[in-house]
Protein backbone atom coordinates (compact mmCIF):
# COMPACT_ATOMS: atom_id res chain seq x y z
CA UNK A 1 0.00 0.00 0.00
CA UNK A 2 1.20 3.49 -0.88
CA UNK A 3 0.58 7.16 -0.13
CA UNK A 4 1.58 10.43 -1.78
CA UNK A 5 4.02 12.60 0.16
CA UNK A 6 6.84 15.11 -0.10
CA UNK A 7 10.42 13.88 -0.33
CA UNK A 8 12.77 15.73 2.04
CA UNK A 9 16.52 16.21 1.50
CA UNK A 10 17.22 14.33 4.76
CA UNK A 11 15.54 11.20 3.38
CA UNK A 12 12.25 11.47 5.28
CA UNK A 13 8.81 11.82 3.68
CA UNK A 14 6.29 14.47 4.73
CA UNK A 15 2.52 14.45 4.26
CA UNK A 16 2.23 18.22 4.74
CA UNK A 17 4.47 20.98 3.40
CA UNK A 18 4.51 23.59 6.16
CA UNK A 19 6.96 26.42 6.62
CA UNK A 20 7.49 26.63 10.39
CA UNK A 21 8.04 29.95 12.18
CA UNK A 22 9.69 28.69 15.35
CA UNK A 23 10.22 30.84 18.48
CA UNK A 24 13.16 29.87 20.71
CA UNK A 25 11.37 31.14 23.81
CA UNK A 26 8.14 32.65 25.07
CA UNK A 27 9.72 36.07 24.42
CA UNK A 28 9.82 35.39 20.66
CA UNK A 29 6.41 33.69 20.40
CA UNK A 30 4.26 36.73 19.58
CA UNK A 31 6.79 37.88 16.97
CA UNK A 32 6.69 34.42 15.38
CA UNK A 33 2.90 34.56 15.32
CA UNK A 34 2.97 38.01 13.66
CA UNK A 35 5.32 36.71 10.95
CA UNK A 36 3.09 33.70 10.34
CA UNK A 37 0.06 35.97 9.89
CA UNK A 38 1.87 37.75 7.04
CA UNK A 39 2.51 34.63 4.94
CA UNK A 40 -0.04 31.99 3.92
CA UNK A 41 1.44 28.51 4.09
CA UNK A 42 3.36 29.09 7.31
CA UNK A 43 2.54 27.85 10.81
CA UNK A 44 3.77 29.30 14.10
CA UNK A 45 3.45 27.89 17.58
CA UNK A 46 3.28 29.26 21.09
CA UNK A 47 6.39 28.27 23.05
CA UNK A 48 5.86 28.81 26.76
CA UNK A 49 9.41 27.65 27.60
CA UNK A 50 13.00 28.25 26.43
CA UNK A 51 14.16 30.35 29.36
CA UNK A 52 14.38 30.23 33.18
CA UNK A 53 14.55 26.45 33.07
CA UNK A 54 16.87 24.00 34.84
CA UNK A 55 19.28 22.18 32.56
CA UNK A 56 17.23 19.00 32.15
CA UNK A 57 14.09 21.00 31.36
CA UNK A 58 15.93 23.20 28.89
CA UNK A 59 17.20 20.08 27.13
CA UNK A 60 13.62 18.79 26.80
CA UNK A 61 12.41 22.12 25.42
CA UNK A 62 15.23 22.32 22.88
CA UNK A 63 14.72 18.70 21.80
CA UNK A 64 11.03 19.38 21.22
CA UNK A 65 11.61 22.57 19.24
CA UNK A 66 14.36 21.04 17.10
CA UNK A 67 12.28 17.88 16.64
CA UNK A 68 9.35 19.90 15.36
CA UNK A 69 11.62 21.67 12.85
CA UNK A 70 12.94 18.26 11.74
CA UNK A 71 9.46 16.71 11.45
CA UNK A 72 9.00 15.52 7.84
CA UNK A 73 5.82 17.61 7.48
CA UNK A 74 7.96 20.76 7.66
CA UNK A 75 9.55 22.03 4.44
CA UNK A 76 11.78 24.50 6.24
CA UNK A 77 12.01 26.68 9.34
CA UNK A 78 12.45 30.36 10.18
CA UNK A 79 13.88 30.30 13.71
CA UNK A 80 13.36 33.42 15.83
CA UNK A 81 15.16 34.01 19.13
CA UNK A 82 15.02 36.99 21.47
CA UNK A 83 18.76 36.97 22.13
CA UNK A 84 19.25 36.53 25.87
CA UNK A 85 17.19 33.38 26.49
CA UNK A 86 18.64 30.03 27.63
CA UNK A 87 17.58 28.34 24.40
CA UNK A 88 20.03 30.45 22.37
CA UNK A 89 19.17 30.71 18.68
CA UNK A 90 22.71 29.64 17.75
CA UNK A 91 22.40 26.50 19.92
CA UNK A 92 18.96 25.79 18.52
CA UNK A 93 20.24 26.22 14.98
CA UNK A 94 23.06 23.75 15.66
CA UNK A 95 20.64 21.23 17.19
CA UNK A 96 18.24 21.50 14.25
CA UNK A 97 21.11 21.08 11.77
CA UNK A 98 22.24 17.95 13.64
CA UNK A 99 18.80 16.43 12.92
CA UNK A 100 18.08 17.67 9.38
CA UNK A 101 19.55 19.50 6.39
CA UNK A 102 16.25 21.14 5.43
CA UNK A 103 16.11 24.92 4.75
CA UNK A 104 16.66 27.00 7.89
CA UNK A 105 16.99 30.75 8.56
CA UNK A 106 17.74 32.21 11.97
CA UNK A 107 16.93 35.69 13.31
CA UNK A 108 17.59 37.25 16.72
CA UNK A 109 15.26 40.07 17.76
CA UNK A 110 17.85 41.93 19.88
CA UNK A 111 20.36 41.82 17.00
CA UNK A 112 17.93 42.70 14.19
CA UNK A 113 16.82 45.80 16.08
CA UNK A 114 13.37 45.04 17.45
CA UNK A 115 10.01 43.80 16.32
CA UNK A 116 9.53 45.61 13.02
CA UNK A 117 13.00 44.84 11.65
CA UNK A 118 12.70 41.17 12.69
CA UNK A 119 9.25 40.76 11.21
CA UNK A 120 10.33 42.41 7.96
CA UNK A 121 13.27 40.07 7.41
CA UNK A 122 11.49 36.96 8.71
CA UNK A 123 8.53 37.66 6.44
CA UNK A 124 10.83 37.86 3.42
CA UNK A 125 12.48 34.54 4.34
CA UNK A 126 9.11 32.91 5.00
CA UNK A 127 7.59 34.11 1.70
CA UNK A 128 10.59 32.80 -0.22
CA UNK A 129 10.38 29.44 1.55
CA UNK A 130 6.65 29.10 0.91
CA UNK A 131 7.27 29.79 -2.78
CA UNK A 132 9.90 27.04 -2.92
CA UNK A 133 7.71 24.66 -0.93
CA UNK A 134 4.71 25.28 -3.20
CA UNK A 135 6.72 24.19 -6.25
CA UNK A 136 7.12 20.67 -4.82
CA UNK A 137 5.05 17.79 -6.17
CA UNK A 138 3.80 14.84 -4.13
CA UNK A 139 5.37 11.50 -5.01
CA UNK A 140 4.24 7.95 -4.28
CA UNK A 141 5.81 6.19 -1.29
CA UNK A 142 5.21 2.88 0.51
CA UNK A 143 3.40 2.92 3.87
CA UNK A 144 6.67 1.89 5.49
CA UNK A 145 7.71 5.57 5.31
CA UNK A 146 4.92 6.49 7.73
CA UNK A 147 5.33 6.99 11.47
CA UNK A 148 1.96 6.89 13.24
CA UNK A 149 1.43 8.40 16.67
CA UNK A 150 -1.40 7.17 18.91
CA UNK A 151 -2.87 9.00 21.87
CA UNK A 152 -6.05 9.26 23.91
CA UNK A 153 -7.67 12.14 25.74
CA UNK A 154 -11.01 12.85 27.37
CA UNK A 155 -11.55 9.09 27.67
CA UNK A 156 -14.80 7.41 28.73
CA UNK A 157 -15.84 3.70 28.91
CA UNK A 158 -16.22 3.56 25.12
CA UNK A 159 -12.51 4.41 24.64
CA UNK A 160 -11.20 1.16 26.11
CA UNK A 161 -14.06 -0.93 24.68
CA UNK A 162 -13.96 0.10 21.04
CA UNK A 163 -11.89 3.17 20.08
CA UNK A 164 -8.56 1.92 21.43
CA UNK A 165 -8.97 -1.66 20.10
CA UNK A 166 -9.75 -0.19 16.64
CA UNK A 167 -6.57 1.91 16.83
CA UNK A 168 -4.70 -1.22 17.95
CA UNK A 169 -5.91 -2.98 14.80
CA UNK A 170 -4.76 0.01 12.71
CA UNK A 171 -1.39 -0.16 14.44
CA UNK A 172 -1.06 -3.87 13.60
CA UNK A 173 -1.96 -3.21 9.96
CA UNK A 174 0.61 -0.42 9.67
CA UNK A 175 3.34 -2.46 11.38
CA UNK A 176 2.57 -5.35 9.01
CA UNK A 177 3.16 -2.88 6.15
CA UNK A 178 6.56 -1.95 7.54
CA UNK A 179 5.51 1.30 9.25
CA UNK A 180 6.31 2.53 12.75
CA UNK A 181 3.56 2.94 15.35
CA UNK A 182 4.28 4.90 18.54
CA UNK A 183 2.52 3.93 21.76
CA UNK A 184 2.86 6.52 24.52
CA UNK A 185 1.45 7.89 27.81
CA UNK A 186 3.69 6.11 30.30
CA UNK A 187 1.56 7.04 33.31
CA UNK A 188 -1.29 5.05 31.80
CA UNK A 189 0.78 1.86 31.50
CA UNK A 190 0.80 1.51 35.30
CA UNK A 191 -1.05 -1.68 36.22
CA UNK A 192 -0.49 -3.27 32.82
CA UNK A 193 3.29 -2.96 32.71
CA UNK A 194 3.73 -6.73 33.14
CA UNK A 195 1.49 -7.29 30.11
CA UNK A 196 3.33 -4.70 28.01
CA UNK A 197 6.63 -6.22 29.14
CA UNK A 198 5.50 -9.62 27.80
CA UNK A 199 4.97 -7.92 24.42
CA UNK A 200 8.58 -6.69 24.37
CA UNK A 201 10.81 -8.27 21.72
CA UNK A 202 13.72 -8.78 24.14
CA UNK A 203 14.21 -8.94 27.95
CA UNK A 204 16.18 -5.67 27.71
CA UNK A 205 13.22 -3.87 26.14
CA UNK A 206 10.92 -5.38 28.80
CA UNK A 207 13.19 -3.96 31.49
CA UNK A 208 13.16 -0.54 29.79
CA UNK A 209 9.35 -0.55 30.01
CA UNK A 210 9.57 -1.17 33.78
CA UNK A 211 12.29 1.48 34.02
CA UNK A 212 10.34 4.34 32.43
CA UNK A 213 7.40 3.61 34.75
CA UNK A 214 9.72 3.43 37.76
CA UNK A 215 11.26 6.78 36.76
CA UNK A 216 7.81 8.35 36.72
CA UNK A 217 6.83 6.84 40.05
CA UNK A 218 10.12 7.92 41.65
CA UNK A 219 9.62 11.44 40.33
CA UNK A 220 6.11 11.59 41.77
CA UNK A 221 7.14 10.10 45.13
CA UNK A 222 9.80 12.84 45.40
CA UNK A 223 6.99 15.36 45.59
CA UNK A 224 4.83 13.12 47.80
CA UNK A 225 2.46 11.95 45.08
CA UNK A 226 1.32 8.49 43.97
CA UNK A 227 -0.56 7.36 40.87
CA UNK A 228 -1.68 3.98 42.22
CA UNK A 229 -3.74 5.09 45.22
CA UNK A 230 -7.41 5.34 44.44
CA UNK A 231 -6.89 4.02 40.92
CA UNK A 232 -9.20 2.94 39.26
CA UNK A 233 -11.15 5.96 40.50
CA UNK A 234 -14.70 5.70 41.86
CA UNK A 235 -15.84 7.14 38.53
CA UNK A 236 -13.93 4.43 36.63
CA UNK A 237 -15.55 1.75 38.81
CA UNK A 238 -19.03 3.17 38.33
CA UNK A 239 -18.27 3.07 34.61
CA UNK A 240 -17.50 -0.66 34.78
CA UNK A 241 -13.71 -0.77 35.30
CA UNK A 242 -12.85 -3.21 38.12
CA UNK A 243 -9.02 -3.44 38.26
CA UNK A 244 -6.03 -1.24 37.46
CA UNK A 245 -4.73 -3.74 34.89
CA UNK A 246 -8.11 -3.60 33.14
CA UNK A 247 -8.02 0.22 33.03
CA UNK A 248 -4.48 0.33 31.70
CA UNK A 249 -5.17 -2.47 29.19
CA UNK A 250 -7.89 -0.27 27.73
CA UNK A 251 -5.25 2.39 27.13
CA UNK A 252 -2.35 0.23 25.91
CA UNK A 253 -4.63 -1.59 23.47
CA UNK A 254 -3.95 1.33 21.10
CA UNK A 255 -0.56 -0.21 20.42
CA UNK A 256 -2.00 -3.43 19.02
CA UNK A 257 -0.40 -6.85 19.29
CA UNK A 258 2.96 -6.71 17.52
CA UNK A 259 6.26 -7.02 19.45
CA UNK A 260 7.56 -3.82 21.07
CA UNK A 261 10.93 -3.27 19.39
CA UNK A 262 12.15 -0.04 21.04
CA UNK A 263 11.61 2.21 24.08
CA UNK A 264 12.91 5.78 23.87
CA UNK A 265 12.74 9.19 25.55
CA UNK A 266 10.25 11.98 25.05
CA UNK A 267 10.56 13.88 21.74
CA UNK A 268 13.26 11.54 20.38
CA UNK A 269 12.97 9.88 16.98
CA UNK A 270 12.38 6.11 16.77
CA UNK A 271 15.28 4.27 15.15
CA UNK A 272 13.29 1.13 14.35
CA UNK A 273 10.26 0.14 12.30
CA UNK A 274 7.46 -1.64 14.13
CA UNK A 275 5.67 -0.99 17.41
CA UNK A 276 7.70 1.35 19.64
CA UNK A 277 7.13 3.18 22.93
CA UNK A 278 7.89 6.84 23.56
CA UNK A 279 8.06 7.86 27.24
CA UNK A 280 5.46 10.65 27.42
CA UNK A 281 3.23 12.04 30.18
CA UNK A 282 -0.49 11.25 30.34
CA UNK A 283 -1.22 14.94 29.61
CA UNK A 284 -2.49 14.55 26.07
CA UNK A 285 -1.26 17.84 24.60
CA UNK A 286 2.28 17.35 25.94
CA UNK A 287 2.26 13.76 24.70
CA UNK A 288 1.06 14.74 21.20
CA UNK A 289 3.71 17.51 21.03
CA UNK A 290 6.45 15.01 21.96
CA UNK A 291 5.28 12.59 19.29
CA UNK A 292 5.28 15.30 16.61
CA UNK A 293 8.80 16.22 17.74
CA UNK A 294 9.72 12.54 17.37
CA UNK A 295 8.94 12.74 13.66
CA UNK A 296 5.48 11.17 13.40
CA UNK A 297 3.73 12.50 10.30
CA UNK A 298 0.20 11.58 11.43
CA UNK A 299 -1.65 10.77 14.63
CA UNK A 300 -4.88 9.00 15.55
CA UNK A 301 -6.38 10.28 18.78
CA UNK A 302 -9.19 8.52 20.62
CA UNK A 303 -11.68 10.41 22.75
CA UNK A 304 -14.87 9.65 24.62
CA UNK A 305 -15.89 13.05 25.92
CA UNK A 306 -14.69 14.85 22.77
CA UNK A 307 -11.90 17.37 22.19
CA UNK A 308 -11.10 19.92 19.47
CA UNK A 309 -7.31 19.49 19.78
CA UNK A 310 -4.86 19.52 16.89
CA UNK A 311 -1.14 19.99 16.33
CA UNK A 312 0.38 22.74 14.15
CA UNK A 313 2.43 20.41 11.93
CA UNK A 314 1.09 16.85 12.39
CA UNK A 315 -2.52 16.08 11.34
CA UNK A 316 -4.46 14.62 14.29
CA UNK A 317 -7.30 12.29 13.25
CA UNK A 318 -9.75 12.14 16.14
CA UNK A 319 -12.15 9.26 16.64
CA UNK A 320 -14.77 8.24 19.15
CA UNK A 321 -16.99 5.23 19.82
CA UNK A 322 -19.43 7.40 21.75
CA UNK A 323 -22.24 8.12 19.28
CA UNK A 324 -23.65 10.92 21.45
CA UNK A 325 -20.28 12.68 21.53
CA UNK A 326 -19.81 12.28 17.77
CA UNK A 327 -23.27 13.70 17.06
CA UNK A 328 -22.68 16.64 19.40
CA UNK A 329 -19.12 17.40 18.22
CA UNK A 330 -19.16 16.41 14.53
CA UNK A 331 -17.17 19.51 13.62
CA UNK A 332 -14.32 18.37 15.91
CA UNK A 333 -14.27 14.58 15.52
CA UNK A 334 -13.23 12.90 12.27
CA UNK A 335 -14.27 9.26 12.65
CA UNK A 336 -17.24 7.58 14.37
CA UNK A 337 -16.43 3.97 15.36
CA UNK A 338 -19.55 3.42 17.47
CA UNK A 339 -20.71 0.74 14.99
CA UNK A 340 -18.32 -1.60 16.83
CA UNK A 341 -20.23 -1.16 20.09
CA UNK A 342 -23.53 -1.80 18.32
CA UNK A 343 -22.15 -5.01 16.81
CA UNK A 344 -22.65 -3.66 13.29
CA UNK A 345 -18.94 -3.77 12.47
CA UNK A 346 -16.03 -5.71 13.86
CA UNK A 347 -12.86 -4.14 15.24
CA UNK A 348 -11.06 -5.58 12.18
CA UNK A 349 -13.50 -3.99 9.70
CA UNK A 350 -13.28 -0.63 11.47
CA UNK A 351 -9.47 -0.91 11.64
CA UNK A 352 -9.42 -1.38 7.86
CA UNK A 353 -11.60 1.70 7.36
CA UNK A 354 -9.38 3.69 9.72
CA UNK A 355 -6.30 2.69 7.73
CA UNK A 356 -7.98 4.06 4.59
CA UNK A 357 -8.72 7.32 6.45
CA UNK A 358 -5.06 7.56 7.55
CA UNK A 359 -4.00 7.11 3.90
CA UNK A 360 -6.56 9.74 2.79
CA UNK A 361 -5.19 12.22 5.34
CA UNK A 362 -1.63 11.34 4.35
CA UNK A 363 -2.58 12.09 0.73
CA UNK A 364 -3.82 15.53 1.73
CA UNK A 365 -7.35 15.22 3.14
CA UNK A 366 -7.71 17.97 5.74
CA UNK A 367 -8.63 16.87 9.28
CA UNK A 368 -11.24 18.79 11.24
CA UNK A 369 -8.59 20.23 13.57
CA UNK A 370 -6.53 21.35 10.55
CA UNK A 371 -9.54 23.06 8.94
CA UNK A 372 -9.97 25.19 12.07
CA UNK A 373 -6.23 25.75 12.43
CA UNK A 374 -5.87 24.11 15.84
CA UNK A 375 -2.23 24.17 16.91
CA UNK A 376 -2.05 23.16 20.57
CA UNK A 377 1.44 22.85 22.01
CA UNK A 378 2.56 21.77 25.50
CA UNK A 379 6.14 20.80 26.32
CA UNK A 380 6.74 18.24 29.07
CA UNK A 381 8.82 19.40 32.02
CA UNK A 382 10.64 18.12 35.06
CA UNK A 383 10.16 20.98 37.53
CA UNK A 384 9.02 24.53 38.10
CA UNK A 385 10.57 27.54 36.34
CA UNK A 386 13.64 29.07 38.00
CA UNK B 1 -26.17 -8.14 10.82
CA UNK B 2 -29.84 -8.88 11.45
CA UNK B 3 -30.09 -9.20 15.20
CA UNK B 4 -29.14 -6.18 17.27
CA UNK B 5 -26.40 -6.92 19.77
CA UNK B 6 -26.43 -5.65 23.33
CA UNK B 7 -22.93 -6.67 24.39
CA UNK B 8 -19.41 -6.82 23.01
CA UNK B 9 -16.56 -9.32 23.30
CA UNK B 10 -13.24 -7.63 22.64
CA UNK B 11 -11.12 -10.74 22.12
CA UNK B 12 -12.43 -14.24 21.31
CA UNK B 13 -10.42 -15.67 24.24
CA UNK B 14 -12.09 -13.34 26.76
CA UNK B 15 -14.06 -14.96 29.59
CA UNK B 16 -16.13 -11.80 29.99
CA UNK B 17 -18.29 -9.72 27.67
CA UNK B 18 -19.28 -6.08 28.18
CA UNK B 19 -22.89 -4.90 28.14
CA UNK B 20 -23.49 -2.05 25.68
CA UNK B 21 -26.88 -1.42 27.29
CA UNK B 22 -28.27 -2.13 30.74
CA UNK B 23 -29.17 -5.82 31.16
CA UNK B 24 -31.28 -7.46 33.86
CA UNK B 25 -31.75 -11.04 35.09
CA UNK B 26 -33.63 -13.06 32.48
CA UNK B 27 -32.45 -10.95 29.55
CA UNK B 28 -30.59 -12.62 26.71
CA UNK B 29 -27.21 -11.07 25.85
CA UNK B 30 -26.22 -11.13 22.16
CA UNK B 31 -22.66 -10.49 21.05
CA UNK B 32 -20.42 -11.26 18.10
CA UNK B 33 -17.46 -13.65 18.38
CA UNK B 34 -15.45 -14.50 15.26
CA UNK B 35 -18.17 -13.06 13.05
CA UNK B 36 -20.98 -15.08 14.60
CA UNK B 37 -23.65 -14.01 17.03
CA UNK B 38 -23.60 -15.86 20.33
CA UNK B 39 -26.14 -15.59 23.10
CA UNK B 40 -26.30 -16.31 26.82
CA UNK B 41 -28.85 -15.81 29.59
CA UNK B 42 -28.10 -12.98 32.01
CA UNK B 43 -28.66 -14.01 35.66
CA UNK B 44 -28.00 -10.74 37.54
CA UNK B 45 -28.30 -7.06 36.82
CA UNK B 46 -25.46 -5.76 34.59
CA UNK B 47 -25.15 -1.95 34.21
CA UNK B 48 -24.16 -0.46 30.84
CA UNK B 49 -20.43 -0.93 30.04
CA UNK B 50 -20.06 -3.44 32.91
CA UNK B 51 -18.82 -6.99 32.46
CA UNK B 52 -20.58 -10.34 32.70
CA UNK B 53 -19.21 -13.89 32.54
CA UNK B 54 -19.39 -15.74 29.20
CA UNK B 55 -18.70 -19.03 30.99
CA UNK B 56 -18.43 -20.40 34.52
CA UNK B 57 -15.27 -19.07 36.18
CA UNK B 58 -13.93 -20.91 39.25
CA UNK B 59 -12.71 -19.13 42.37
CA UNK B 60 -8.98 -18.42 41.94
CA UNK B 61 -9.16 -18.54 38.14
CA UNK B 62 -7.89 -15.58 36.10
CA UNK B 63 -10.46 -13.48 34.25
CA UNK B 64 -9.72 -12.45 30.66
CA UNK B 65 -10.63 -9.26 28.80
CA UNK B 66 -8.69 -7.71 25.86
CA UNK B 67 -7.25 -11.24 25.53
CA UNK B 68 -5.33 -10.58 28.77
CA UNK B 69 -5.72 -11.32 32.46
CA UNK B 70 -7.45 -8.45 34.26
CA UNK B 71 -7.35 -10.16 37.67
CA UNK B 72 -8.50 -13.18 39.62
CA UNK B 73 -11.95 -14.44 40.67
CA UNK B 74 -12.39 -14.35 44.46
CA UNK B 75 -15.49 -16.55 44.33
CA UNK B 76 -17.12 -18.84 41.79
CA UNK B 77 -18.71 -16.79 39.01
CA UNK B 78 -21.58 -18.26 36.99
CA UNK B 79 -22.21 -17.72 33.31
CA UNK B 80 -24.33 -14.60 32.83
CA UNK B 81 -23.31 -13.08 36.18
CA UNK B 82 -22.10 -9.50 36.66
CA UNK B 83 -18.30 -9.47 37.07
CA UNK B 84 -17.03 -6.54 39.15
CA UNK B 85 -15.43 -5.66 42.49
CA UNK B 86 -17.59 -8.21 44.40
CA UNK B 87 -16.00 -11.19 42.61
CA UNK B 88 -12.85 -9.94 40.81
CA UNK B 89 -9.62 -8.48 42.23
CA UNK B 90 -6.38 -7.21 40.73
CA UNK B 91 -3.32 -9.48 40.60
CA UNK B 92 -0.64 -6.82 40.65
CA UNK B 93 2.65 -8.29 39.68
CA UNK B 94 4.06 -4.88 40.48
CA UNK B 95 7.23 -3.34 39.23
CA UNK B 96 10.33 -5.53 39.09
CA UNK B 97 13.46 -3.85 40.36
Amino acid sequence: MNFFGYRRPDGTVGIRNHVLILPCSACASTTADMVSRQVQGTVALVNQNGCAQVESDLAITMDVLAGLAANPNVYGTVLIGLGCENAQASMMEKLIRSKTNKPLYTLVIQEEGGTVATIKKATEYARQMVEEASAMQREEFPLSELILGTNCGGSDPTSGLASNPVVGNLSDRLVDNGSTSILCETTEFIGAEHILAKQAETPEIAQQIYDIIQRYEDHLSNVGENLRNGNPSPGNKAGGITTLEEKSLGCIHKGGHRPIVEVFDYAQRPSKKGLVIMDTPGYDIASVTGIAAGGAQVMVFTTGRGTPTGNPIMPVIKLTANKGTYDKMKDNIDVDVSAVLRGEKTVEEMGGELLQEVINVANGKVTKAEAFGFGDIAISRVCNYV
Amino acid sequence: MERKTNAIVINPSDSVAVATEKLTAGDTAYYVVNGEIQEIKIVTEVPIYHKFARKDINKGEEVYKYGQSIGKAIRDIHVGEHVHTQNLVSIREGIQH
